[in-house]
């Protein structure tokens, strides 16, 4: 009975450090979370300096892809409820 | 049965028959309107095609009345795209590309439709050229 609540807690441990990771990346421009961050330990983390610039453009290729593959669905209802102009 | 009698009958028939053929006629036109037979003329035999911005285009040299036929429903294409762009949280652009991936998937052999590179090509019985964005 134990053993299922103890996997649990670990998934949940995992997802935690990941989202942490993730969120301290970007941090290059904001000084005070770094100097908060240094006595517990994630200094490690905020030596990586990726470039914003990058990322947007990436996440908006990701996104107008995403929207075509979301549209699809509705796109084909459009042309059965509007056969005239199709 | 007298004369006049079945004559009242018929023409009460006659009339029901006909008030339901009007609604018949009526309620189809109101939901699902088939292509006008100039625009599925048109399309048939290669005059007009879909282009890949989800947009009726003219191919080559047509005469007025085809062009006016192609800008009239492209009109009414733009202002569908508007409102269901909206609905959907996309941009015109976004969803009227959609719509022309989906439409030159079901362009019908002898159509012409726009390939990735520009020029016009008639859909053939295989799978048309297409978008590498297309879903």
């Amino acid at each position: 009975m134990n053993s299922p609540k103890l996997t649990a807690c670990f998934r949940f441990a995992k997802t935690c450090s990941r989202q942490g990771g993730l969120h301290t990346r970007p941090r290059g421009a904001v000084r005070w979370p770094v100097l908060m961050a240094i006595p517990l330990g994630l200094g490690g983390c905020i030596q990586v300096n990726a470039p914003d610039e990058a990322i947007v453009i990436e996440l908006n290729i990701n996104i107008r892809q995403e929207v075509i593959y979301q549209l699809a669905a509705d796109v084909r209802d459009n042309i059965d409820e509007n056969p005239d102009i199709f | 049965m007298p004369t006049s009698m079945r004559t009242n009958a018929t023409n009460f028939a006659k009339a029901g028959l006909l008030g339901l053929t009007a609604l018949s006629f009526a309620m189809p036109t109101a939901a699902m309107a088939q292509r006008d037979p100039a625009y599925a003329a048109a399309r048939a035999n290669g005059a007009i095609g879909e282009k890949m911005d989800g947009y009726l285009g003219v191919v080559g040299n047509q005469d007025a009345s085809i062009r006016k036929l192609v800008a009239d429903l492209n009109i009414k294409r733009r202002a569908n795209y508007t409102q269901r762009a909206q609905s959907q949280n996309a941009t015109i652009e976004e969803y009227a590309f959609t719509q022309g991936c989906v439409l030159i998937n079901r362009t019908q052999p002898g159509e012409k439709y726009q390939a990735p590179g520009g020029n016009w090509q008639t859909r053939g019985a295989g799978a048309p050229q297409r978008d590498p964005r297309c879903p």
